[in-house]
């Protein structure tokens, strides 16, 4: 899924430009002058060693000169630093990777307006942690509108319908659930790995939905885990996986992406 | 907190005879609400209350006893009796005096349970209150305690008090984070829960070193934390306080646990768990009533949860939604024996700072919060829905914040962190949102005796017209119910039926004779 793409746009042709590469440095007040600013804490009491201290961290960082701006004693055996610089490092914009999703990202309103507008009915999510774990954190941040890291859930997002079924959920109670809630996307959370019981548990869930239900009626399977490997979805026979540190919003803007905007695109 | 006077208007010009209307609607709407929950008990009442009577420990697989016991007795009797009688009953026919044996009796099969009759039931009952009036005569003698160590140690020097959140999720790591905090100014400091433990229908045992995101809390997390912030308290010459949350499927066991461990402050919101968390509506205002009754007697203050709407509705749209939760939370509150002391009432800073004129539309919602509720502490909640990231912006907009806070008289304030929404607070994150609140209180702590909104002005308006909204909203639903509201999405935007959501099972209404010992001690008149 994780396509590389190479970017090249954007920045600042370097003072040197070269033809087909691109040098920056970071910009204070006049092109190339490489300034930073950067703050940190150091476990040491404030005095002269404790700023010396700094400086020498900043020298690793590549700052140099450092400029020790602002020296602050925390609590008991902590300073805060403020230091100024010049960094020696080169940026090169043509070498720069970046992983791009493979779908937009998009936000509640946009999400609700794109269901509203081309789905015309709300787009109905299932979840449920299956198996014997317990762990409902997972299927909890991203389906309550409590949500995790200061993002709300699915729940919060108007034309989503969800469903949780909550913990240890049977994979025929799961099935079931998904035919009666006329399921567009049932979401599954696996927490344990003992013995791979999320591998496990996941290969029985995508092997029932297929024996229950025909291809084209079947929802889509999306099951989240900080143990998965995000590549394995084919192999386990679900449509996508998502992995640690997932927000309510990227899975959102998948289902819309996945379900409404881009269909075709589904391999059933 | 501002005294009583005759004044008819105030600093806004409300109408008293709109403010009046609104607590008579507040009235109107929840009382079915109460009377729903005195027919009513549930698994975590009933828990709260063996918990009180002095069951304590867990299984060899972490399941407290309380759990197992109350299992035993609801699958020989059910819920609907209470678990008091056939527990004390069962106890005088084994003839044994440990309620934690005969828990772990119960859980090996070795005991059945029965509702008994005439003489065995007055035993039972006799003895029930016995044993549950030795935990609230322990909660009695812990608030004493705390007033005695106030009147040693002393409040902190003004208003607002400055609270701070500690989250590690390891209490050994919380513990001197606290210190420090306690040390750098903080009054207060809330013990941020694990993720995911408002949906335990358990409530974990021992000193826990991981969490997700937070602490779990655990009676011994509790009695270390206050323990360690007795210790700062002298070394500071302040009492410092410490909060955590009785919100969840195990509120009323949270609310003694707190009780018996002396924790001064307790999250606790009438709707928060039914709208946030999906818990069944009944559970919920069931389990609510009861621990407002134990925080009532326990001295604790209570923190509500209104600025949970502004995060997820419109700051400036919503913003009736949180005046009419208020006035829900106050009537619940004073009908659990709470005093206007104890109601930490919740609001918070979420308007868009692009809005134009935001800053005083917070302004005119924070001073319509202080004029309706002159003796509450309320308490006041920093951004988190516009914190970007850009730490810069974030740091201005919570002096921002606090300037709101000391302008408008607010009793508690929840400290901004300039990286909400990046990482959980850096030590250095937290120091200069400690100086941010210093900077403030410091320059401009007196500025609320100035600041008297213009007659007619922007302000004034803008408070009116939220004040009109909400009893417009709560005309409302006082003409359904408020169940019905809730059921139909009147809060936030979710839907929550009285017959759906967790913990639904664990609800049981009153049989001809149930009984519960601790109910009975709380609602007696002192």
């Amino acid at each position: 899924m994780s396509e590389c793409t190479e970017r090249s746009e954007g920045g600042m042709p370097s003072q040197h430009g070269m033809t087909g590469k691109r040098i920056v440095r970071p910009y204070g007040d006049t092109t190339g002058d490489g300034m930073v600013q950067v703050s940190f804490t150091l476990p040491v009491p404030h005095d002269k060693r404790a700023e010396g201290a700094a400086v020498q961290l900043a020298n690793k960082m590549g700052i140099d000169p450092a400029l020790l701006v602002h020296a602050k004693p925390m609590g008991e055996g902590f300073t805060f630093f403020v230091v100024y610089g010049r960094v020696n490092h080169l940026v090169d914009l043509s070498a720069v990777r970046v992983v791009e999703r493979d779908y937009p990202l998009l936000s509640a309103r946009e999400v609700n307006a794109l269901v509203k507008r081309q789905l015309r009915r709300k787009l109905s999510v299932v979840g449920a942690c299956i198996g014997t774990d317990a762990h409902t954190v997972g299927i909890d941040a991203i389906l309550n509108v409590k949500g995790v890291a200061g993002e709300k859930g699915l729940e919060y997002y108007r034309e989503l319908k969800i469903t949780n079924l909550g913990a240890q959920v049977s994979v025929p109670e799961l099935v079931e659930a998904a035919r009666v809630e006329r399921a567009d996307a049932v979401l599954v959370s696996q927490v344990v790995t003992q013995r791979d019981a999320h591998l496990h548990n996941t290969r029985e869930m995508s092997a029932a939905f297929r024996e229950a239900m025909p291809v084209g009626r079947r929802p889509l399977l999306v099951v989240g885990g900080p143990r998965f490997d995000e590549s394995q979805a084919a192999e386990l026979g679900v449509d996508r996986i998502f992995g640690r540190g997932t927000t309510p919003g990227e899975v959102a803007s998948y289902l819309v992406h996945a379900l409404v905007t881009n269909k075709k695109a589904r391999v059933a | 907190m501002g005294e009583v006077t005759s004044r008819a208007v105030g600093k806004l010009a409300l109408d008293p005879a709109l403010v009046a209307r609104a607590r008579e609607l507040a009235r109107r709407v929840g009382r079915p609400v109460v009377e729903l929950a005195r027919g009513h008990t549930t698994v975590s009442v009933e828990r709260a209350v063996l918990r009180l009577a002095g069951v304590s420990g867990a299984d060899p697989d972490g399941i407290p006893w309380v759990n197992r016991l109350v299992d035993a007795v609801v699958a020989d009797v059910g819920l609907g009796h209470g678990v008091s009688v056939p527990v004390f009953d069962a106890l005088a026919r084994e003839q044994i005096t440990d309620v934690t044996l005969l828990a772990q009796k119960a859980a090996a099969g070795s005991v059945r349970f029965s509702v008994p009759v005439g003489r065995a039931a007055t035993a039972a009952r006799r003895a029930a209150r016995r044993a549950a009036a030795v935990g609230v005569r322990q909660i009695d003698r812990r608030r004493a305690e705390r007033e005695r160590l106030i009147k040693r140690y002393g409040d902190p020097p003004r208003r607002p008090w400055i609270y701070l959140i500690v989250a590690t999720g390891d209490i050994y790591e919380d513990i001197p984070q606290a210190q420090a905090a306690a040390r750098a100014g903080a009054d207060v400091i809330a013990v941020i829960r694990s993720t995911g433990q408002s949906l335990l229908d358990y409530v974990p045992e021992g000193a826990t070193r991981e969490g997700f995101a937070g602490t779990y809390a655990t009676q011994e997390n509790f009695r270390l934390m206050r323990a360690a912030l007795d210790e700062s308290s002298r070394e500071l010459g302040r009492y410092v306080r410490l909060t955590n949350y009785a919100s969840g499927l195990c509120m009323p066991e949270m609310a003694v646990l707190a009780g018996l461990e002396r924790l001064d402050m307790m999250l606790n919101d009438s709707m928060y768990g039914i709208l946030f968390r999906d818990i069944n509506p009944v559970r919920t205002f069931v389990d609510q009533r009861f621990s407002r009754q134990v925080h009532a007697r326990a001295g604790i203050i209570i923190n509500t949860g209104e600025d949970n709407y502004l995060t997820t509705a419109d700051a400036v749209d919503e913003a009736h939604t949180v005046t009419v939760s208020q006035l829900l939370n106050e009537y619940f509150a004073h009908e659990a024996g709470l005093a206007d002391w104890q109601l930490g009432l919740g609001h918070a800073f979420e308007i868009d700072p692009d809005v134009p004129e935001s800053l005083r539309l917070e302004l005119a919602h924070a001073l319509l919060a202080r004029e309706l509720f002159p003796e509450a502490p309320l308490k006041w909640m920093p951004p988190t829905k516009h914190m970007t990231g850009d730490v810069f912006r974030g740091n201005l907009l919570d002096g921002f914040f606090n300037l709101v806070g000391t302008m408008t008289g607010q009793g508690i304030l929840l400290v901004g962190m300039m990286t909400e929404a990046v990482v959980t607070p850096w030590l250095s994150d937290r120091d200069i949102a400690l100086q941010n609140v210093r900077y403030v209180l410091g320059a401009a702590g007196g500025l609320r005796e100035d600041f008297v909104p213009a007659p007619g002005g922007f302000i004034q308006r803008r408070a009116n017209r939220v004040l009109g909204e909400a009893v417009d909203l709560l005309e409302r639903i006082s003409e359904q119910s408020l169940l019905s509201a809730i059921a139909e999405g009147t809060f936030g935007i979710m839907r929550r039926p009285a017959d759906r959501g967790k913990g639904l099972d664990g609800v049981a209404r009153h049989e001809a004779d149930y009984y519960n010992p601790a109910t009975e001690i709380l609602e007696q008149p002192s």
